[in-house]
């Protein structure tokens, strides 16, 4: 969930009205956002690098908000007052609106070469004319970039935002791509030129840049816009150049997204705009720009483009579960700059989805939102009439059932982890993991995550490990699901339920254990015998010390062992006292 | 096992039963109890003995009451002994001193030379004459003299230390003679049962005085109920585990049926896809989510259902466990269903205290024809209550496979503030249309860790003491039944 951080005094006087922490919160709350943290940028100095550094810093409050991950409506002070102004009806939806130049001029024009299809094959474009910058706005609209980028952009893999000032280049400008030697320009910032390549070596070492170079890293050409006079705008998704960059006293900007997301870029675009055209002469209105692609045709950016849905009152009603009528819904998703109103049809009502609300795909969304302005906690609670009958699955049935009852045989309950390492399941157990047929993760943090366990013994000594200053003896179970390869699976692989016991003393205790199965057998109605009962029988198994091995059968069937854990077992899972287990498998008795 | 009884400290050394019987014999004869002390003064003996004799008489039963009681008293140091035997320094010295007088030198070379010598000169006893011949020498001035410190001396050796004035003791214990120290004693009185002989008693009933009916003849000694009992030899159920049980059984008793959820693989398209989470969504990141390298591929899914799925995604987690049963109850004739699941899900995160790779997920999943988020704020009210969380309020959230969705807050009287509880919303139709479930249906859901409400309820700060192998045994041991709304 992205978190926007705001002046918070900035931000009452922009909703023209103070509220106490606790008030604004509520309003969070209502709204659908949460008032993660108060705090200011001494503190946050303070708390990250110590007092010292923290000396001289601002200690301006800031509320940190977290939004919702598909609002990137929201994602910056101008989105959040508009949105919370019109949800408190203090303010009417804005009507963005895309113009031609004032003067009657050319539009600002984007070439896209054909070179570009192999890196990054689309580009949208737009101009915001005349607008007004203060230090507040200006830091807002770079923070918006930066949000976007690490959102909807997702890391600027899908969309890259440049942002220029007009007034010092000139179009149409080109987008293409070529070879990293051959790109040559001062990028922001720096005081010299470097190349491409040159760039990627010099940005492998700042903490904000180098985590894009992977995205064009190695790619034969990067990508590369230039205006009229050869003159770099960007190296996208990279950097800009220094000669275009914006500044607070910029009247004119130029605003380019590439893209590998077509889609992605046009929301992006729109709401770059969407939210600072608000700062233009005319507020609200962008200035579009044309997109020539390789096959000629030509787009006009941005989109801002509004949909109408139709849907009926009844629908919201029944959804919700209220009972308001179609004007009144309509006036709830008005409040949520869904401009609504009622057809005149029936209860219809038709609902205007707005260029910032890339958010809303379906009527759901806009349900959602009528409730969500109706006040989620306002609605009655009530209980649904859906008579069902509740069954327990099988295998969990009989799981609960002989868990109680092994408790009650003396064994305490343990509870490990189903991911493991490697070597726990296999080295420690004397085991080759090629034989365990067990299922390998391919992007584990720590060794800790390699695979998934394919028996539950090892979670058990590892706890025996971690409690070897308890009193002895120690009993302990586990009836947990192990996973192992299985062709027959769609997914390739099963879940096996299966139970385990060890007894860790200064004597093994096989007889103990011995005395579990022959319990556990009398709890499952399993009489000892060869055919139809179960027996055990002697057994080589590499965990297991020689002739202290025996193979459970129950009914004919193998369904596990028991015996005199191998020594080099015991100590390689750090233990000290000879150690018996059983292992078996459950599923059998189900 | 035998209860434990008092083993009477000293029982071997205790006094035998002729000393107890005396001390019965002068309790008899006082109205209204006597201390232990004057009982050792009578009898002559050291007063710890007498101790012991209480403590002996106090096992008998109800023979005697002794309360215990502390007394501040008075007592000669070593100095103030030898000094109520010998007299003090100074007198000592005044008697070593001939008429004739003696040499300085050599007066301070007695043993109380030194301390007899300023005090007898402060006391105008003696006198010293510098000048004299032969050195300085020490004259008697006064015939004869009253060694009040060793009267006093021998009036607290007698026990009589009242007579002296507090002035006098403190000056005495200034001077390292007397000291004040704190006898704890007893108050003995009779008991309901008071008698002058002693019976044995029987620590435990046997089979033969059953059988004999002696018992009824017998005394037996009473049992120490402030002592702990003999821990059961048992084992236990892990706590967590208790907890997962009491969900198990709520959602049982709400009518809903348990979903087979023990596929612990599971692939990109249930997982994700058909919960129409978009190919691009974070939650898909290498970051998150663990991916499996063998197998690496799924096969087998259901064609028809795929392409759907597909077409969902491009024209327009770890998530729910439901997805498959959705699909699978789709292909039959609706009825109406309420779902639970209680399993194991995993996300590749980094561990801290509250965090780890693999957590317990709990599901709860309704669908059924027309309803609504109120129906699912209801359902969630009356699970909670449950729980014995009453106070529920509803945010509004996003999940990528719920619209609308809600977070679910409950008020913790504690922390004096709103905490999340859970999660909660009603699946996109997106996700349920591929699926073929009938239109009108909807299908609301919710789910919670078990983790969480498990460490608040046996107050758990480190999610490694609760789940994994470095689990501590003592506290499973320890745990208590879980009641959820207790």
């Amino acid at each position: 969930m992205p978190t926007v951080s705001v002046k918070r005094d900035l931000l009452f006087e922009a909703l023209g009205q103070k509220y106490t922490d606790e008030e604004f919160d509520e309003l969070c709350f209502e709204f659908g956002l949460e008032l993660d943290e108060i705090t200011s940028e001494k503190e946050i100095l303070i708390r990250e690098q110590g007092d010292e550094k923290a000396e001289g810093a601002s200690d301006v409050v800031l509320y940190k908000i977290d939004v919702p991950a598909n609002r990137y409506d929201l994602l910056c002070l101008e989105g959040l007052v508009r949105g919370l102004q019109v949800f408190k009806e203090k303010l009417e939806a804005p009507r963005y609106k895309r113009v031609s130049p004032a003067d009657g001029g050319e539009p600002q024009r984007l070439v896209i070469t054909e070179e570009t299809a192999s890196v990054r094959p689309h580009a949208v474009a737009a101009v915001l004319r005349n607008i007004t910058f203060t230090q507040e706005r200006y830091e807002s609209f770079i923070e918006l970039q930066e949000k976007l980028h690490q959102n909807i952009c997702r890391k600027r893999t899908l969309v890259a935002i440049g942002t220029h000032d007009l007034d010092t280049i000139s179009g149409p400008f080109t987008y293409t791509a070529k070879p990293p030697g051959e790109i040559r320009f001062k990028p922001l910032n720096q005081s010299k030129e470097y190349t491409a390549t040159e760039l990627m070596s010099l940005y492998k070492t700042d903490s904000h840049l180098r985590h894009y170079l992977h995205i064009i890293e190695n790619e034969p050409l990067y990508p590369i816009i230039y205006d009229s006079n050869g003159i770099v705008l960007s190296m996208p998704p990279i950097i800009n150049g220094d000669h275009s960059k914006i500044s607070l006293n910029t009247k004119n900007i130029f605003i380019e997204c590439t893209a590998t997301d077509l889609t992605k870029a046009k929301t992006t675009l729109d709401m770059v705009v969407t939210m600072f055209s608000e700062y233009c002469e005319e507020p609200f209105t962008v200035e579009g720009a044309e997109v020539v692609y390789p096959d000629g045709r030509l787009c006009v950016y941005p989109e801002l483009a509004y949909r109408t849905e139709t849907l009926s009152g009844d629908f919201i009603n029944k959804r919700v579960g209220i009972n308001e009528s179609a004007e009144s819904i309509a006036q709830l998703l008005t409040r949520m700059c869904l401009r609504s109103e009622v057809s005149g049809e029936g209860d219809l009502i038709q609902v205007e989805i707005p260029p910032t609300r890339a958010d809303v795909i379906h009527a759901c969304d806009i349900m959602e939102d009528a409730a969500i302005a109706y006040g989620f906690n306002n609605i009655v609670r009530s209980t649904p009439r859906t008579y069902t009958i509740a069954n327990q699955l099988p295998l969990n049935k009989l799981t609960e059932l002989l868990r109680q009852d092994l408790a009650a045989a003396g064994f305490t309950e343990a509870l490990t982890f189903a991911l493991c390492s490697e070597e726990d399941i296999a080295d420690k157990l004397r085991k080759n993991i090629a034989e365990t047929r067990a299922v390998h993760i391919s992007n584990p943090k720590t060794t800790e995550f390699q695979v998934a366990r394919t028996c539950l013994l090892p979670g058990l000594l590892k706890t025996l490990a971690a409690n070897r200053k308890m009193p002895l003896p120690l009993k302990l179970f586990e009836i947990s699901d192990v996973v192992l390869k299985d062709e027959t699976k769609d997914i390739g692989a099963r879940n096996n339920r299966r139970l385990c016991a060890v007894y860790y003393n200064k004597s093994p205790g096989f007889e103990v254990i011995h005395g579990l199965l022959d319990r556990v057998m009398q709890l499952l109605d399993v009489k000892p015998g060869r055919n139809q009962g179960y027996h055990i029988q002697a057994a080589e198994d590499s965990t297991f010390f020689p002739g202290r091995c025996a193979e459970i059968f129950s009914c004919g069937k193998s369904i596990g062992h028991l015996g005199v854990l191998h020594p080099d077992v015991i100590s390689r899972f750090e233990l000290t006292m000879p150690c018996s287990a059983i292992d078996i498998d459950i599923e059998p008795f189900l | 096992m035998i209860f434990p009884v008092i083993v009477a400290q000293g029982d071997s050394s205790m006094a035998d039963n002729g000393l107890l019987e005396s001390v019965l014999r002068l309790v008899e004869k006082v109205d209204g109890g006597t201390d232990s002390q004057d009982v050792a003064a009578d009898l002559g003996v050291d007063h710890q003995v007498i101790v012991g004799a209480v403590k002996s008489l106090q096992a008998l039963g109800e023979v005697i009451s002794a309360e215990q009681k502390s007394s501040r008293h008075w007592e000669l140091t070593g100095e103030g002994r030898e000094i109520a035997e010998q007299g003090s320094h100074e007198a000592r010295v005044f008697n070593a001193i001939p008429d004739e007088g003696l040499p300085q030198n050599q007066l301070m070379k007695m043993p109380s030379g030194k301390v007899g010598f300023s005090k007898a000169m402060s006391n105008k006893w003696i006198r010293l004459d510098k000048a004299h011949e032969g050195g300085p020498r020490v004259f008697k001035t006064v015939e004869a003299i009253e060694d009040t410190v060793r009267d006093k001396l021998q009036l607290v050796q007698k026990g009589q230390s009242a007579k002296l004035e507090d002035k006098e003791k403190n000056e005495l214990k200034k001077r390292k003679l007397l000291s004040e120290v704190t006898v704890k004693s007893y108050w003995i009185t009779k008991g309901s049962s008071f008698s002058t002989t002693i019976t044995k008693q029987e620590t435990e009933l046997t089979p033969e005085m059953i059988a004999s009916g002696s018992w009824k003849e017998k005394k037996f000694k009473p049992y120490n109920f402030e002592a702990m009992g003999v821990a059961p030899d048992c084992g236990h159920l892990h706590p967590l585990m208790k907890v997962r049980t009491q969900f198990r059984q709520i959602f049982l008793e709400m009518g809903f049926t348990e979903m087979p959820t023990n596929n612990f693989i599971e692939s990109s398209f249930w997982n994700f896809d058909s919960l129409f989470q978009p190919q691009q969504h974070p939650a898909r990141d290498q970051h998150d989510t663990f991916f499996i390298s063998d197998p690496a591929l799924a096969h087998e899914f259901p064609q028809d259902y795929l392409e759907r799925v597909k077409k969902v995604h491009s024209e327009g987690g770890y998530g729910s466990q439901g997805a498959r049963m959705l699909y699978k109850l789709a292909q039959q004739k609706f009825t109406p269903v309420k779902y639970f699941s209680i399993d194991r899900v995993f996300r590749n995160e980094t561990l801290d205290a509250t965090h780890l790779a693999e957590f317990h997920q709990i599901e709860g999943v309704v669908a059924d024809y027309g309803l609504t988020l109120g129906n699912l704020m209801g359902i969630l009210h009356q699970f909670f209550t449950k729980l014995g969380i009453t106070k529920l309020r509803f945010k509004p959230a996003y999940n990528p496979y719920t619209e609308p969705s809600m977070e679910v807050f409950s008020y913790h009287e504690g922390l004096k503030k709103w905490v999340e509880v859970g999660n909660s919303g009603v699946f996109r139709p997106e996700m349920l249309l591929p699926m073929g479930l009938p239109e009108g249906v909807s299908v609301i859901a919710w789910g919670l860790s078990l983790e969480r409400p498990t460490m608040i309820k046996y107050g758990i700060n480190n999610i490694r003491e609760l789940v994994g192998h470095k689990v501590n045994l003592q506290m499973v041991y320890d745990s208590p039944i879980c009641r959820l709304d207790s």
